[in-house]
């Protein structure tokens, strides 16, 4: 797990520090104007035009961070922060010493722009889930319960549809109808940059429901294959010449076992979800966690990127984690084995 | 000209279709109700031996059910055969399907072909006796006629980039002001932003995807099953590695990937070009151990099969790679291809790079089901009497676990074409590697969100043609699976 991440991270390091890159962040933190000898200059005073090793170890924290002395004398560094001279600095500042450097888009330190934009896309996430699960649970049971009813036919393909609509495609369909003047509707509003201070159903019920719909569609089906599987065991059979009530035997026999392979699948929808973030965070302003991506990428932010990946990684392999663990929990067969 | 409206003068059948549809929502809405709520039907035996099921209700619903569903489908045909008949003079329902007749006619033409001869056709002739699958191979075959008809220049009424004055961001069925002879007289759909029709830019887009979306999935599949068939069979530290870096690639959010990968000075650089170069390799090697395997035992014929075979995949590699040329064009450095006259064909640097992405994000899942697919396969009989045959082990790789695990294989390729489509779109959608005047659907998308508000007509079309393709692809999966489990 520590190997993928460090794995990524350094591809995502040599991605961003191809000389092309280098000149784009040169000429979009200077001006766009610069000659090759300014950029090579401005290049070689922030220590970029070091090896890409060497480069990707001080920001690791295990070697020493570059400083250049310019010619009035000062020294600047990535370790040196404004305010600081270079004798009260630290020699090394990576992330294992807990500095993740200095965003150049938004002009502040990496940990706080990362933490507000995750704060924000984690309260998006939190309703998305909350709208998400249940709704493709009973979706899911409800097709599944009879294999081949007209239920399950509606109610497939309805999930089917879902799972075919990406979020820039359904994103666009709901603004179309619900917020635009053309429609007349108006029930909600097309961005959702109010919500991240004061979230309101009109201005935050949208973007929640596009995300939810693309990967309810997937959960439903998971779970409706499960259930019908569930639902063909001999032992439901039993419970049904038993005589058991048909509403009886869903809710206490098969429930619990037709609910372990949707719960991995829910886990490892995570990593899907964030591409979903992105697009919706794009699509309707909503400046969280997608919103940053996307600044930093397209402005070759290479310490913002890099924590960002860092932490999508560690979501992505956190979730496998659970995903594995819980499994263990809710399948008794494992479990006592 | 008059402006069009959307049904002309077939205006009639729309009060009949939203009853229709009406009763048809209302009657699947009462049924899953119903199915809830009301008992099980009884089954009564006869005397005389038949069954008579109960319940009125039921029957009724359903039946009411079936009659509006059929209702609205045979308005949907009455709307395009009138629309063909009549043309412009049924609103811009008509003039557009009159603009797709060479679509319907092949559509006609192969559901005939195919349904008359369904029995012979295998696994696809199977594919006409399941409803949902030939709906979906209907969208599908629609969409990839319309792109095919696209290019040849027969659908489309204006060029795509080509701008007429006084016609920004007008609303469907606008008459171009100043119409010159033979060309066409209206924006079917309005137009966008930049004043290019929509209707046309949406049937050339199709022709993109229709291009790009099937080729990269069909290299990533031959990746996938190159590396993933040693992975599973092998096992061990191959299988080990292999499967790491699959998931190193797969832990990476596709948007970063996407970000990262295809920007212009990613393309500046090369990497694209280098990746290129060894993605391509792999269907090479793929055919040449697959003939290699099947037929050492008679050199004779085996020998000028494979440099016949493999002369012929190497040219279309290295014109695939090389432009101008060079394979790698860079300010720094240069290496050489192949030379210019020997070049079949040239992919644009944009292109290119969407497609190495588009294939590398794709081939590690289809390494996994591979993997998986052989790790399981490689445990039956006729995999052990091969062995004790003394075949060698990519024989029994290609020409024994590969044919065994095509069902799943085939559901997940039309599954995967789907997903690629949602990667182009999204591609175009953040405005990464296709040129932004390109008519690809996710750059139109893009281009029509931003005056979403106020007009709906650039934005819609193209999201409603996507949305209906990789729904069409999606069922068509559904329908080969239904199929191919009951053999």
């Amino acid at each position: 797990m520590l190997l993928t991440a460090l794995c990524l991270t350094f591809l995502v390091f040599y991605l961003t520090n191809l000389y092309p890159n280098l000149e784009k962040l040169a000429k979009t933190q200077g001006n766009f104007r610069m000659s090759d000898e300014q950029v090579e200059s401005f290049l070689e005073k922030g220590g970029y035009l070091q090896s890409t090793p060497v480069k990707y170890g001080e920001w690791l924290g295990v070697l020493p961070s570059y400083r250049h002395t310019n010619e009035d004398g000062t020294v600047q560094g990535r370790c040196i922060l404004p305010g600081q001279t270079a004798e009260e600095s630290p020699n090394f500042c990576g992330i294992l010493q807990g500095y993740w450097g200095y965003s150049t888009v938004f002009k502040e330190e990496v940990s706080t722009v990362v933490g507000n934009r995750l704060a924000l896309t984690g309260r998006l996430m939190f309703w998305v889930m909350l709208l998400m699960v249940p709704s493709a649970l009973i979706l899911g049971i409800l097709a599944g319960m009879k294999e081949g009813s007209a239920t399950d036919r509606t109610l497939s393909t309805f999930a089917i549809t879902t799972t075919a609509t990406p979020e820039y495609v359904s994103g666009v369909i709901f603004i179309a109808i619900f917020t635009s003047s053309a429609v007349g509707l108006k029930w909600f509003k097309g961005t959702a940059t109010q919500a991240m201070e004061n979230p309101t159903f009109e201005n935050f019920f949208l973007p929640v429901l596009t995300i939810a719909l693309y990967g309810m569609g997937y959960i439903a089906r998971m779970t409706r294959a499960s259930m019908t599987e569930v639902m063909t065991a001999q032992y439901i059979r039993t419970a049904r010449l038993k005589g058991v009530s048909f509403p009886n035997i869903v809710m206490k026999h098969a429930l619990r076992n037709a609910l372990i392979a949707p719960f991995t699948v829910i886990m490892l929808q995570f990593p899907w979800l964030l591409n979903g973030v992105v697009i919706v965070e794009t699509l309707f302003n909503y400046k969280g966690f997608g919103w940053a991506l996307v600044q930093a990428a397209g402005n070759n932010d290479i310490q913002l990127l890099l924590a960002i990946s860092v932490v999508s990684v560690f979501v992505v392999l956190v979730t496998q984690l659970i995903s594995d663990i819980g499994y263990v929990y809710l399948n008794p067969r494992i479990r006592i084995s | 000209m008059d402006p069009l409206t959307w049904t002309g003068s077939i205006a009639f059948l729309n009060p009949l279709l939203g009853i229709a549809l009406a009763i048809m929502v209302l009657s699947i809405l009462v049924w899953i109700l119903a199915s809830i709520v009301l008992p099980e039907p009884q089954m009564t035996v006869n005397p005389d031996g038949t069954l008579t099921s109960g319940s009125g209700v039921r029957n009724f619903i359903q039946s009411m059910m079936r009659l509006s569903f059929l209702a609205s489908v045979g308005l949907g045909v009455a709307y395009i055969v009138l629309g063909v008949l009549l043309g412009t003079g049924a609103g811009i329902i008509g003039a557009m399907s009159q603009q797709f007749l060479p679509v319907w006619v092949s559509l006609i033409i192969l559901y005939a072909m195919s349904i008359a001869y369904k029995r012979r056709l295998g696994l696809y002739g199977k594919l006409f006796d399941s409803p949902i699958g030939m709906i979906g191979f209907g969208l599908v075959m629609f969409w990839v006629f319309t792109g095919i008809f696209g290019a040849m220049d027969l659908i489309v009424t204006h060029d795509p980039l080509s701008q007429v004055s006084g016609m920004k961001n007008k609303v469907p069925g606008t008459p171009l002001p100043a119409s010159e002879d033979g060309a066409y007289a209206w924006y079917l759909l309005g137009g966008d932003n930049l004043a290019r029709d929509v209707f046309s830019r949406m049937v050339k887009g199709a022709w993109i995807v229709v291009q790009i979306a099937p080729l990269a999935t069909m290299f990533a599949f031959m990746i996938g099953i190159t590396l993933g068939l040693p992975a599973g069979y092998y096992g061990g530290r191959l299988d080990t590695l292999l499967s790491f870096l699959a998931n190193l690639i797969l832990a990476f959010p596709v948007i970063l990937l996407f970000y990262l990968l295809v920007t212009p000075e990613i393309v500046a650089t090369g990497v694209p070009n280098y990746m290129a170069a060894i993605l391509f390799v792999f269907p090479i090697i793929f055919l040449g151990v697959l003939l290699n395997s099947r037929y050492y035992t008679r050199p004779k014929f085996r020998t000028p099969l494979l440099i016949g075979v493999l002369g012929v995949a190497g040219w279309l590699y290295l014109s695939l790679i090389s432009t101008g040329g060079y394979v790698i064009d860079t300010d720094d450095y240069r290496i050489w291809g192949l030379p210019t006259p020997l070049d079949l064909f040239d992919i644009p640097g944009g292109i290119l790079v969407v497609f190495v992405s588009v294939v590398f994000v794709n081939s590690p899942t289809v390494f996994r089901i591979v993997r998986g697919l052989a790790l399981d396969i490689k445990t039956r009989d006729y995999v052990a009497a091969a062995q004790t045959r003394g075949e060698g082990p990519w024989y029994i790789m290609l020409w024994e676990i590969l044919p065994n695990a095509r069902g799943p294989l085939i559901v997940d390729f039309c599954l995967r074409i789907g997903y690629t489509t949602i990667l182009l779109g999204t591609l175009g959608f953040f405005g990464l590697g296709l040129p932004p005047e390109s008519p690809d659907w996710g750059s139109t998308i893009n281009e029509g969100r931003k005056l979403l508000s106020i007009y709906l007509h650039p934005a819609l079309p193209p999201a409603l043609a996507l949305l209906s393709l990789v729904l069409g692809l999606n069922l068509l999966a559904d329908g080969l699976r239904e199929e191919s489990l009951k053999d």
